[in-house]
């Protein structure tokens, strides 16, 4: 099962790799991670994708509950949150592949940020899956390089984090 | 008045109550010795090796309970205490480790004797803090000290470049600290005790299973109180031993891989096991899928991590192990009027465990003429006082004594369970003895790990600790030695040290006295004289050199598949 967590840590030296390290250490798996500040002083928010069973879960939020940088641990498996991802995909677009890739984009409501003779660079966001699917569309046609983000999740409803 | 930061720490340190550090100088704590060398508050024990020096601060904190406190230099200093380190963290015991770190302009650059000390010991402290202003240092100690003695315990390293032990500010030191993701949780929720004590009134085989957690926890009264309220039986790992009174009839001793039969066959016939302070290691558990099959689990413990990690537990109580048996106490006192029925229905329980025990108590082959070890491990009980701290190194001896010394108070054993860790016996003895300088101190040792921190009877002599070091010398590596006999056909591959050593030679060589029994009938005589030495002893007994540790569950065997002679 895949799980998204967001963890919200101390903007501290060395927490990111006090948060990897207790990944590895222990052999969890991590899928994704995004690290940035947020709009609170001095706090940062992670948002990790991992894989695992019930039990690992539970270990993964408790572990993480434990590190002393951490202050809170949301766990979004059971669907309580919106997740986004960002994606910058370079893609060959020569003589009719260019309408094609033109049509996939405003199929995905992607954009166009980087043009050129024989390539289009695309700006796609969406859920995951969505990402996944745009992906799988411009395969064929020849995908030069992709960058993904990473999910980035929010709780649903009108509180925030910390109420 | 602005003082260095040199002096700030150690004004830290004051404030926090040590009274003990063991530290060994180099370049980048120059500073930190330089006002050392004023301060009377502070008793400094130089080790003669930084592991030592950590290991001792551990063996102090096992022994007072308190915070220890350990000092090493920068690069090789520092990294000379990661086994140490690993030792506590392993055990969850309180410690503050100091590092010297190069300057902090020089940090990253690859300078002489900079290692990232942070980044190498992160999977074995409990946190660490590099000092990067010299106006942090006394919150960061504060929070040091904080983190490593509450909650689940451990060590907490602070690395402390040199141009901030020589910057200078004005120092006051916190009376609060407020650390705002680091929460620990420890009052029991009141409904699961209600729940708790319930349960233990339905069953009808309970088993109380109590860990290091409860000596961490000073906990050891109330795991008797909650006893023998409700007559239950009481199992301790190891790191458990001293939480309650061996010579209790309700004792079954220590379970697990050398445990007691009745111990481990108690756990597989239980329907209620009371886990208090214990986390389930492989080592007391056996093979988990048939892991006693018939019980419920009620597990306590201040770190929620441990509930859970390796076995299903029915009703997890996450508090301070104390303040949750004390309730539970209470709520069993509330309850009299189930108690007599309760007990009554014990009886076939108590009967079975009498059985068990009668049928394979610890035991062992006398000898007239080799000395048994588990002999001289009860005539050390037996010759030693009431309150003697005992530590031990890793191997047989250790096992032995586990099972024979009979541990009736708690903070008296100190041990490496964890990690097992050769080479912690003779330092922590050490540290123990830095502490209580009155108690009897003994550490019991093999032939193999005393080697690993043999200098440290230089440290013994010169600061007058007067520590009685035990050597069970078998002449092998004899854990290993044995695993080899019953699992690989006798193939004693590098377990084997012929060389004889002269440990009367060596003591004296040191400043310290020497004794040896090679008979049974010597054993008493050099226990007595050994205890008469003012200053630090070794006594050597040469043992029966092929003596196993038995009862014995194989790695991997389930717990009531113990070999009881082989
Ligand atoms: C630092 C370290 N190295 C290796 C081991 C593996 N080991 C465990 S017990 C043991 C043998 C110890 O021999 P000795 O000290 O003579 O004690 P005995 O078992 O003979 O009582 C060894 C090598 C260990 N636990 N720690
Ligand atoms: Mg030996």
């Amino acid at each position: 099962m895949q799980h998204t967590i967001s963890v919200i840590v101390e903007n501290d030296f060395g927490v990111l790799s006090r948060v990897a390290t207790l990944f590895s250490g222990r052999g969890f798996n991590i899928e994704s991670l995004s690290v940035a500040p947020t709009n609170e002083d001095g706090l940062s928010r992670m948002t990790i994708v991992t894989r695992g069973d019930e039990q690992i879960l539970e270990q993964i939020n408790k572990q993480l509950n434990k590190l002393i940088d951490v202050l809170k641990v949301l766990d979004f498996s059971d669907g309580s949150a919106v997740e986004r991802e960002l994606a910058l995909i370079k893609v060959s677009a020569e003589d009719d592949a260019r309408a094609e890739v033109l049509r996939i984009v405003d199929i995905f409501r992607a954009k166009i940020i980087d043009v050129t003779p024989k390539s289009y660079t695309i700006e796609a966001t969406g859920n995951p899956i969505k990402i996944d699917g745009i992906l799988e569309l411009l395969r064929p046609l020849g995908l030069k390089e992709v960058v993904r983000t990473g999910s980035v999740a929010i709780g649903r409803g009108a509180k925030g984090w910390n109420g | 008045m602005k003082i260095s930061g040199a002096r700030i720490m150690l004004e830290c340190l004051k404030n926090e109550g040590v009274d003990t550090v063991f530290g060994y100088p180099g370049g980048t704590v120059i500073n930190l010795y330089d006002e050392l060398f004023n301060f009377k508050e502070i008793n400094h024990i130089m080790p003669r090796h930084e592991q030592a020096g950590t290991h001792a601060a551990d063996g102090y904190a096992r022994a007072t309970g308190r915070v220890g406190v350990a000092i090493a230099t920068s690069g090789p200093g520092a990294t000379n205490t990661i086994t140490g380190i690993a030792t506590a963290y392993m055990d969850s015991i309180p410690m503050v480790i100091i590092t010297g770190q190069v300057p902090t302009a020089l940090i990253g650059n690859d300078a002489f004797q900079e290692v990232d000390i942070i980044g190498i010991t992160r999977p074995c402290t409990k946190h660490s803090f590099l000092i990067r202003n010299v106006k942090d240092i006394a919150l960061i100690m504060k929070k040091a000290f904080y983190i490593a003695r509450s909650g689940r315990p451990g060590p907490v390293l602070v690395d402390f470049p040199k141009d901030i032990q020589m910057s200078q500010c004005e120092f006051h030191y916190p009376e609060t600290v407020e650390i705002r993701g680091y929460k620990p949780n420890l009052s029991g929720h009141p409904r699961q005790v209600e729940k708790a004590v319930a349960m233990i009134l339905d069953s009808h085989r309970p088993v109380m299973y109590v860990g290091g957690g409860a000596v961490l926890g000073d906990a050891a009264e109330s795991v008797t109180q909650l006893a023998r309220i409700l007559s239950l039986p009481v199992t301790t790992t190891l790191m458990g031993l001293g939480s309650f009174p061996e010579s209790d009839k309700l004792s079954l001793g220590m379970l697990g891989m050398h445990g007691a039969y009745c111990a481990n066959m108690a756990m597989s016939n239980s329907d209620l096991i009371i886990a208090i302070g214990a986390r389930f290691d492989d080592r007391v558990t056996g093979k988990l899928s048939t892991f006693a099959p018939h019980a419920k689990i009620i597990h306590i413990d201040v770190d929620p991590t441990s509930i859970k990690k390796n076995v299903r537990v029915d009703l997890p109580i996450v508090g301070d192990v104390k303040d949750v048996l004390i309730k539970m106490i209470k709520q069993a006192d509330n309850s009299n009027d189930k108690l007599a029925g309760f007990e009554a229905a014990l009886a076939p329980w108590h009967a079975d465990i009498t059985a068990w025990k009668e049928k394979h108590p610890l035991d062992y082959k006398r000898s007239s003429t080799i000395i048994k070890p588990q002999f001289v491990i009860q005539k050390l009980r037996e010759l030693s006082d009431d309150d003697a701290i005992i530590s031990t190194d890793v191997g047989q001896h250790q096992m032995w004594t586990a099972q024979f010394f009979k541990f009736n108070k708690p903070r008296t054993l100190l041990t490496s369970g964890g990690l097992g860790t050769m080479g912690y016996g003779l330092p922590a003895a050490m540290g123990a003895q830095a502490a209580f300088p009155n108690r009897q101190v003994i550490t019991i040792c093999g032939d193999g790990g005393v080697q690993m921190n043999i200098q440290e009877m230089a440290t013994l002599v010169q600061n007058r600790l007067p520590v009685k070091i035990v050597i069970l010398n078998n002449n092998y590596l004899g854990m290993v030695r044995q695993w080899q006999e019953l699992f690989f056909d006798k193939r004693y591959s590098s377990t084997c040290n012929e060389l004889p050593i002269d440990y009367i030679k060596l003591a004296d060589a040191y400043g310290a006295k020497g004794f040896l029994a090679s008979k049974p009938g010597d054993v008493e005589s050099v226990i007595k004289q050994g205890f008469k030495e003012k200053g630090p002893v070794i006594m050597e007994f040469k043992i029966a050199r092929e003596e196993k540790v038995l009862p014995m569950v194989p790695a991997g065997a389930a717990l009531n598949e113990m070999v009881l002679n082989a």
